[in-house]
């Protein structure tokens, strides 16, 4: 089939800014949005800077953006993104600095890995043999094992988005979906022995509570790692350990009280409830967004949904099922 | 100058072992690759890791898996080595699961184990059909927790060997294609294999015998050459590996009349006692005859998992399901999947003792270069002779890695500080300068590698003779020659992947011509090395190993004899 490849190119070394550059190719069915690039590379543009090597979905080396979502090019077949003569966009990772055409700075991506220190930490004399645990256990990680850190969810991480787009400088931005889902690997691990500390840690702020559930994890993960359910795996069991001090369990409760009592969410308390009412230093900043969500009619004093009853009943019958 | 006590080329999982294991004794270690760590092509590794592990009830013992081994490799493994790694396996893989990795239990909670080819017993431990990436990840988990120091994206340009010692290498920072003369008092090469040399091939695009090549030429002798594996289950479509653990689980090889055909005794390379889980050489050459014979189907046969259930695929096999899904089209719980052989590893590579030196202390005559260490696919310990059994591979990288690192750290310690020239540096420079300067003439480094690869593949493949074999030969002469005049079209300096890619094709030339060369040289067949025109094993002559060694006129070739401990070669047969 006929395609054309519209690929985001920048060189540093040039004094051009980053433009876009088209290749069109007889592209047969088979090919991956990688193996036009290789093609593209081999024959026709040696200057296109791309890393791969796998090619079969394991080295985690070609994320990059296709169509506007993070994709690992080795596994994204050109067939199913367009029909015979159309057009595919390919761009590197998001919220990493780019150093040339498809090649980003993962610096950022493997400092949130090592912030979780992301290594086994029993304690004790250890077994003569190996650690007796039951095989679920092994599976379920074996499932988050499963990431190859290709990076796609920390491109596409909305909430990471948002913070660089604030001028937030990168050392200081939440630790994003790859490297909590590896915490949850540790933390999730019978093996382990320091999981209320390193749950502590995660709830801090930057971590499991500055999630908003936008999927968008999940969807790109080319692994099925499902990073945002790890992340909610990881709030029930800081919870569970009576790790509730802190803005994010008081931002959760707050949500469910309203919704319990009004049947809808309460958006002028909700603030104050998560960061504490008389927590000024954390409040102050909220005000002008606040004000201008007021302005904008956004927000509105608290006042009953029309079945508040029913809703009631759910949440109940869903507190009922979490306490047992 | 940047400089190590210890500098590990390759962050692989040999390459890390070694790393941990060194930096326990204390020495500066630092670690060269060009991938980050976790890219390396240790992750493609599927199917297990096999050990011995003493259990109660449990008739396996380390000379069982010794003994299959030694059958494995056809009788050419060296049984010193192999004793050694299969001795070892069980604290090794006791050690793997208390840094962390989440291999598969049993009902009970132990470790799980599975069936694999060649094996007597069943003592595959695994993770899934993720067991190489599991292991990986882990091992570079340890190295964060130690803090190692990593050179990510380097690649080694040339070793450097000053009175026949090696000091160091010159490599180039990729990101700034800037030159560095690394000194070091030990250099570990854990650089992978050669797959590559080989097209189609499994292996992923960074195998391209680097280490192999550099040692060759810094007069490191290479061994056994000949010897490269054909993984009986590679997708046609892409070459991806298949696991043999869809195999131990039970899956079946079928013909295109749907017959499984390794139990058929028209034809007596066929296993009609092991069948499925026969040793990969033997099956491979099956399946090619299959498929010459006309029995197979669009140039493969057929790899039938139906059976095992969905269940059994989604905790066990998952990888590969999704690997024909993707790449095949087909749903491994309802259709077969069209597989074929397809070039996996390569036996052959860097002479090395049982510690993981490239040079001969113990006066074998085989000479080689102090201060040279090799692990891993790269080396030839030679625990795997003639055909390697599945998951010894990553086996290896643990045992060896562990014995390569702690010898360095001791060879370190006593080992004098040099003064280093940057003579090598100022030559590798030239060198590239010179490739960029080239002018255009229409030639793609792309384009004579495909051809390598095409070539190595029908006249080295799994069925050879000796016309063949000759004009591979010539054909790799006339491929040095025009490597000489191929030009790059990018003459930049950040990530010119184009500069890299031409600098390893011309190390997987050298590849090719060893390879060619010592498949011309062993006449009989053995293992993975099938001659036609010499189609019976020859204890006689060549119960013994080839030795290759860089001259600047090309190979000179000699021989080594195999170790033998304690099993006498008797007839192979599964």
């Amino acid at each position: 089939m006929q395609v054309s490849l519209r690929v985001r190119r920048f060189d540093p070394e040039s004094n051009q800014g980053p433009y876009y550059q088209t290749y069109s190719m007889d592209a047969p069915d088979y090919y991956t949005v990688l193996d036009a690039l290789i093609h593209i590379r081999e024959e026709t543009d040696g200057t296109l800077g791309l890393r791969c090597s796998c090619r079969s979905a394991i080295c985690g080396s070609c994320a990059m953006r296709i169509d506007g979502h993070a994709k690992l090019a080795c596994k994204t077949k050109i067939i199913d993104l367009t029909a015979d003569g159309g057009e595919v966009t390919v761009e590197p990772v998001g919220n990493m600095p780019v150093v040339k055409d498809l090649i980003a700075d993962m610096k950022p991506f493997w400092d949130k890995i090592r912030a979780v220190d992301p290594w086994l930490q029993p304690e004790g004399p250890e077994p003569e043999r190996e650690y007796v645990v039951p095989n679920e256990a092994m599976q379920d990680l074996a499932g988050a094992m499963n990431c190859i850190m290709c990076g796609a969810c920390v491109s596409d991480c909305t909430v990471l988005e948002a913070e660089l787009n604030r001028g937030v400088p990168v050392e200081k931005t939440w630790l994003a979906p790859a490297a909590l889902a590896k915490a949850y690997r540790f933390v999730g691990d019978p093996r382990d022995d320091h999981q209320y500390d390193r749950l502590e840690k995660l709830s801090d702020s930057g971590g499991i509570w500055d999630c908003t559930h936008c999927f968008e994890c999940i969807e790109v993960c080319p692994k099925g790692v499902a990073p945002m359910d790890r992340i909610m795996a990881l709030r029930d069991k800081a919870v569970s350990a009576g790790i509730t001090n802190n803005n994010g369990t008081r931002h959760a409760k707050a949500f469910h009280d309203s919704i319990k009592a009004y049947g809808r969410l309460d958006e002028v308390t909700l603030v104050p409830k998560s960061v504490g009412f008389f927590n000024i230093r954390e409040l102050l900043p909220q005000m002008p967004t606040g004000l201008r969500m007021l302005k904008a009619g956004k927000l509105r004093l608290p006042h009953k949904a029309e079945n508040k009853k029913k809703i009631k009943q759910i949440v109940d019958s869903l507190d009922k099922e979490q306490m047992e | 100058m940047l400089e190590h006590d210890v500098l590990v080329v390759g962050a692989g999982l040999a390459g890390l072992r070694v790393a941990i294991e060194a930096q326990k004794q204390g020495v500066d270690v630092a670690v060269i690759t060009k991938v980050h760590p976790v890219r390396s092509h240790s992750n493609a590794a599927q199917g297990g890791i096999n050990a011995a592990l003493e259990q109660e009830g449990s008739p396996d013992s380390w000379e069982a898996h010794a003994f299959d081994t030694v059958k494995g490799s056809d009788y050419l493994g060296d049984q010193d080595a192999i004793e050694i790694i299969c001795r070892e396996a069980g604290p090794e893989i006791i050690e793997l699961e208390h840094m962390g990795v989440v291999f598969n239990r049993d009902e009970t909670g132990h470790l799980g184990v599975r069936a694999f080819g060649g094996a007597t017993y069943s003592r595959t431990f695994f993770v899934g059909d993720i067991t190489g990436q599991a292991l990986l990840h882990v091992m570079y988990e340890q190295v964060l927790k130690a803090n190692t120091r990593i050179y990510e994206e380097w690649f080694v340009t040339s070793l450097i060997v000053e009175d026949g010692v090696c000091r160091g290498v010159v490599a180039m920072d990729l990101a700034t294609r800037r030159l560095h003369t690394i000194k070091a008092k030990a250099v570990v090469l854990a650089t992978g294999g050669a797959g590559r040399v080989f097209e189609p091939s499994t292996n992923a695009l960074i195998v391209t015998g680097d280490g192999i090549s550099q040692a060759y030429r810094a007069g490191a002798p290479l061994m056994d050459m000949e010897m490269v594996q054909f993984h009986p289950t590679t997708l046609k479509q892409n070459g991806a590996l298949l696991t043999e653990g869809a195999r131990g689980e039970g899956a079946y090889l079928l013909n295109a009349e749907g017959e499984r055909f390794l139990g058929n005794e028209r034809n007596q390379f066929y296993a009609p006692s092991k069948m499925e889980l026969a040793a990969r050489d033997v099956i491979s050459r099956a399946e090619q005859i299959e498929i010459d014979a006309g029995r197979g189907v669009d140039g493969c046969v057929l790899l039938d998992c139906r059976h095992l259930g969905e269940d059994l695929i989604r905790e066990r096999l998952w990888q590969i399901w999704e690997l024909a899904m993707d790449f095949a089209n087909v749903d491994i719980m309802k259709d077969p999947v069209p597989i074929r052989p397809g070039v996996h590893y390569i036996m052959g590579g860097i002479k090395t003792d049982v510690d993981g030196r490239a040079w001969d202390v113990n006066g074998g005559g085989w000479g080689g270069v102090k201060g040279l260490f090799a692990v891993g696919e790269c080396a030839c310990i030679n625990a795997h002779g003639a055909n390697r059994l599945g998951a010894n591979s990553l086996l290896e990288t643990v045992v060896y890695g562990r014995r390569a690192g702690l010898t360095a750290g001791f060879y370190v310690k006593e080992a004098p500080t040099a003064l280093l020239s940057e003579a090598k540096m100022a030559d590798d420079e030239s060198r590239i300068k010179e490739i960029i300067s080239r002018p255009d003439n229409g030639d793609r480094w792309a384009a004579l590698r495909l051809e390598m690869g095409e070539m190595m593949n029908s006249q080295v493949g799994i069925f050879r003779t000796k016309e063949n074999l000759e004009g591979a030969l010539e054909k790799i002469q006339e491929m040095k020659l025009r490597y000489r005049h191929v030009p790059i079209q990018n003459k930049g300096n950040i990530f010119n992947t184009d500069l890299q890619f031409h600098l390893e094709l011309g190390l997987m030339l050298d590849c090719a011509e060893v390879i060619a060369l010592s498949a011309l040289s062993r006449e009989e067949s053995r293992g993975a090395h099938y001659r036609l025109d010499f189609p019976a094993r020859d204890d006689e002559k060549w119960l013994k190993h080839t030795m290759a060694y860089y001259t600047p006129e090309g190979p000179e070739m000699d021989t080594l004899p195999v170790t033998i401990t304690q099993w006498e070669p008797t007839e192979r047969k599964y």
